[in-house]
């Protein structure tokens, strides 16, 4: 069989998204599930050493990645890791750090207030307006349905 | 038995994003906004509270986590204060975590610079 370039181009762009798909999967599931592990093992610690009630433990590991993820962003490295892992470090609470910190740095040039201040809920904004507004909707719907 | 667990469920969190972004080319403030508020709706009818029973942190780490304790905590304290428990209750459980994200955000952001790309 020999191809045109037409068919050989109409060939590579069937294949090449499905692929890159699967990779973007394979890579979404590691990252994802490594961040994720971190957090359990960290829980785990304050749960052992630290003696901390079960529930706290789970809101001091995600303060402890919360605060990784800013720590790297700052040093440029999570950018650098969001490059392989996609939604794998997007999902997490790291990536939501991720979300903050970055624009507060891009904006750093337009001062401290309107610049950094002003743009450090630029995308994590929206993700606790909506969570927020849609957490009021779910007490109401408890308090009208118990 | 935990990590294993922890690992499958947070990464199968995590590709069932990466399929959404994919699929739909959907921008990841859109797939951040979506996936906080299913978390919300899915704390609701008290099923993510089962994928937490089965995933561990892989369940909670993720950002359906973070909408699953939004829904718990604004359920709770509407139970026990009404109206202005549901306003604050889902604030009120995930607040530590966005003021570690503001706070050691802004101070990233002063003691470091954006680097280029």
């Amino acid at each position: 069989m020999k191809y045109t370039k037409e068919s050989y181009k109409k060939v590579v762009d069937e294949h090449t998204p499905k692929n890159k798909m699967f990779k973007n999967c394979i890579l979404a599931f590691i990252f994802g599930g490594t961040i994720c592990t971190i957090g359990e093992i960290v829980k785990n610690i304050f749960i052992s050493f630290f003696a901390v009630p079960k529930d706290d433990a789970i809101v001091m590991s995600s303060i402890f990645l919360i605060a990784l993820s800013a720590i790297l962003t700052g040093f440029g490295v999570y950018d650098n890791l969001g490059k392989y892992g996609g939604a794998g470090t997007i999902v997490p609470i790291t990536g939501f750090a991720n979300s903050v910190v970055s624009p507060a740095l891009e904006f750093k040039k337009e001062g401290y207030i309107l610049g950094t201040a002003a743009n450090i809920f630029k995308l994590a904004g929206p993700v606790l307006l909506f969570g927020y507004f849609a957490s009021f909707c779910v007490g109401i719907l408890s308090l009208l349905f118990k | 038995m935990n990590y294993i667990m922890s690992f499958v469920v947070g990464g199968l969190i995590c590709v069932i994003g990466q399929i959404v972004m994919d699929k739909f080319r959907l921008n990841a403030a859109y797939l951040l906004v979506s996936f906080v508020v299913s978390g919300v709706i899915l704390g609701y009818f008290g099923i993510y509270e089962k994928i937490v029973e089965i995933g561990y942190s892989g369940a909670t780490v993720p950002l359906p986590g973070f909408g699953y304790s939004l829904a718990k905590g604004a359920m709770e304290e509407a139970s026990s204060r009404g109206f202005i428990g549901a306003l604050s209750g889902g604030i009120m459980k995930t607040s530590a975590g966005v003021a570690t994200a503001l706070i050691l955000g802004y101070i990233v952001a002063l003691v470091s610079n954006p680097k280029r790309k």
